[in-house]
């Protein structure tokens, strides 16, 4: 299954356009959140991905489902970026196109890295302040409230706009697009396309060279495994198992167990 | 200031005794640096810290630096990723080195931007190369491929640790630190965020998605009563149980230890699994278990062929030999 995978050995990075197609689980969430925001006071959403030029279909999702606007940030020269990279990419868009009393919205963490970077760094690039982790945001009289439940704390927190927040993976199922709308939203034609030249990206940047971080290799889990049969009375491979592995279950017991004495010459 | 070789632990203390990811982390540090050279140092920022400082000695760090101020009693993100960020700069260690707790995983990514380095998240390992370079490996695309990544050029050299990755040292109580404490640099900035309320709920059990040792049973388990047995093994092992569909369908036990695509993921370092055939949407969750022990009558069964270690045989007797064999060697 996995020696398939849209691996570019040359560069050293996933080739997304063929692993994405769908919008991220997390984002789903952050712009539900936005929409629930939306339905409560005067909004305006909009949507930003950063990405081939396929990811334009998470647009028109985003579009379908009650974002006002849909924006393809997409270039060869930003192909590879890690979460660094991205999130200076993200900033300079919405420097641009934000002033004033905004809120960014990002899911906490994709579904393809995991690394529940991009948000936080966007917020220092942006020089704003960010609360993770949301379960619940509201604004209210310009001052964002978010409760969270993190690390066994539960919190409530307030930051004044503009600002930043991450949606907790476990916070606001998103809704159902029905399919009349997934039509529609393929008929919007408006999503906008910014390359590297419009955000004023130096004109020697790019991504997988300016990377502070270098993948050196990548491998299955699975494939590295031994996969030992064993075989025989019930009593003779629980022994062995324990000869054979008998620490690592302990370490992973937190207790000592006893091994077997055996000669070990 | 000159860089130097110094391997930085962040001290992550919320939580402690729980949360042991720092120690954990110390431990690995202490190792690293006996191949880098440099000292492996703590960083401590609160009010009233000064059991932990004294903990962290006690585990393997050689200097502890400390900032003790009450403007910095309750976690604070803003705060802690400036103050970090003024050390790091202020000091220089070739690698700075933070526990995978949601606190760590926030932390870390902010002082990383602000010191324009690299970070790798959530690292299974760490390593030193033949270039003296940290190796960081760590799960990525989903948890089904793992990359080992390092930072050419950008200092401190930056990652994440996943709980539980290494052991920690045992407490040495005649272990000597340096411990340097710095008043509140006058610069810092105003906290943009403020702490309404803040309420300790710890969560009262283990839940089965951060349990260490899972034991998954399967419809080869026969019935209710044989089923059991697997809570008995748990009991032992410190472990939770965790099921399949047909299982939970039959009621052998509730539907929270639904492991799967419609359950729960789990990602423990041992994953005790008896007469499930390994059916996708039960394996898909499973990507994370860093070692597999199946056993099913059927050597083909797919939990078979991905399991470090097959055992042939009738799930229930050997879920009873395990029990027979634990009481044994861990009885004085
Ligand atoms: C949409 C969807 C979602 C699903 N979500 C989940 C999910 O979240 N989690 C999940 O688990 N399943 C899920 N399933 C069901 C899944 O497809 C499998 O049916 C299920 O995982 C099989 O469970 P099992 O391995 O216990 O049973 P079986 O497939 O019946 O396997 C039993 C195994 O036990 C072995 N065996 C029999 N007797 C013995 C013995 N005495 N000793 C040792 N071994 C023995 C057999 O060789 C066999 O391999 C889902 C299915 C669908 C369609």
């Amino acid at each position: 299954m996995v020696s398939e995978l849209p691996w570019d050995s040359r560069t050293g990075t996933l080739k997304r356009d063929l692993a994405q197609g769908m919008m991220d689980p997390a984002s789903r969430r952050a712009l539900e959140a936005a929409l629930q925001i939306k339905e409560t006071q005067p909004a305006y959403i909009c949507a930003i991905t950063m990405g081939p030029a396929m990811a334009r279909e998470i647009l028109h999702q985003a579009m379908a489902l009650g974002a006002d606007e849909g924006v393809l940030l997409s270039d060869r020269r930003m192909a590879g970026a890690d979460t660094f990279l991205t999130s200076h990419i993200l900033a300079r868009f919405i420097q641009k196109e934000c002033q004033g009393e905004y809120l960014v919205m990002c899911g906490t963490q994709t579904s393809d890295s995991e690394t529940a970077q991009v948000g936080p760094q966007l917020s220092e690039e942006l020089n704003i302040p960010a609360i993770t982790y949301a379960g619940h945001v509201e604004i209210k009289d310009r001052v964002v409230e978010v409760h969270r439940h993190v690390d066994e704390f539960f919190e409530i927190l307030n930051m004044d706009l503009p600002g930043l927040v991450t949606i907790d993976l476990s916070a606001y199922k998103p809704r159902y697009l029905a399919l009349e709308g997934v039509e529609k939203a393929f008929e919007n034609p408006d999503i906008r396309h910014i390359d590297a030249r419009q955000l004023g990206l130096d004109a020697d940047f790019n991504a997988l060279k300016d990377s502070p971080t270098r993948i050196m290799d990548v491998y299955s889990p699975t494939a590295q495994k031994e996969n030992r049969v064993l075989k025989g009375a019930v009593k003779k491979v629980v022994d062995q198992l324990f000869d054979d592995y008998g620490k690592v279950i302990s370490s992973a017991m937190g207790k000592d167990l006893k091994t077997h004495e055996h000669d070990e010459a | 200031m000159k860089r130097n070789k110094d391997i930085w632990v962040f001290g992550d203390y919320r939580n402690y005794f729980q949360n042991r990811v720092t120690l954990q982390i110390l431990a690995r540090a202490v190792d690293l640096s006996t191949q880098t050279g440099g000292t492996v140092c703590a960083v401590v920022l609160g009010h009233r810290v000064d059991t932990y400082v004294a903990e962290y000695i006690a585990h393997g760090a050689q200097k502890v630096y400390v900032i003790d101020d009450p403007t910095l009693r309750s976690y604070s993100i803003e705060r802690y990723s400036w103050l970090m960020s003024w050390l790091v700069t202020r000091y220089q260690p070739e690698t700075l080195l933070v526990g995978a707790t949601r606190f760590g995983q926030e932390i870390a990514p902010r002082v990383a931007k602000k010191l324009k380095t690299g970070l790798t998240a959530d690292c299974i390992d760490l390593e030193i190369n033949t270039k003296g370079l940290l190796v960081q490996t760590a799960p990525s695309f989903g948890g089904n491929l793992i990359a080992k990544i390092i930072t050419p050029v950008k200092r401190p050299q930056m990652a994440t640790v996943r709980p539980g990755t290494f052991p920690e040292l045992p407490h040495d109580d005649a272990a000597n630190g340096q411990v340097m404490v710095l008043p509140l640099p006058g610069d810092l900035p105003e906290d943009r965020i403020r702490l309404v309320t803040s309420e300790h709920r710890p969560s009262k059990k283990q839940k089965i998605e951060d349990a260490d040792i899972v034991i998954c049973g399967g419809r080869g388990m026969g019935s209710k009563g044989k089923f059991k047995k697997l809570f008995d093994l748990a009991a032992l092992m410190n472990a939770e149980v965790g099921a399949t569909r047909p299982v939970v369908y039959s009621e052998w036990v509730s539907h929270d230890a639904l492991v799967g695509q419609a359950g729960k993921n789990i990602k423990p370092k041992i994953l005790l699994s008896f007469g499930i055939s390994g059916a996708i949407q039960h394996t898909a969750a499973l990507s994370d278990a860093h070692f597999i022990v199946a056993v099913n009558k059927n050597p083909n069964a797919t939990m078979m062929k991905m399991a470090d270690v097959a055992i042939v045989a009738d799930a229930n007797q050997v879920c009873l030999g395990i029990i027979k064999a634990i009481k044994e060697k861990a009885r004085d």
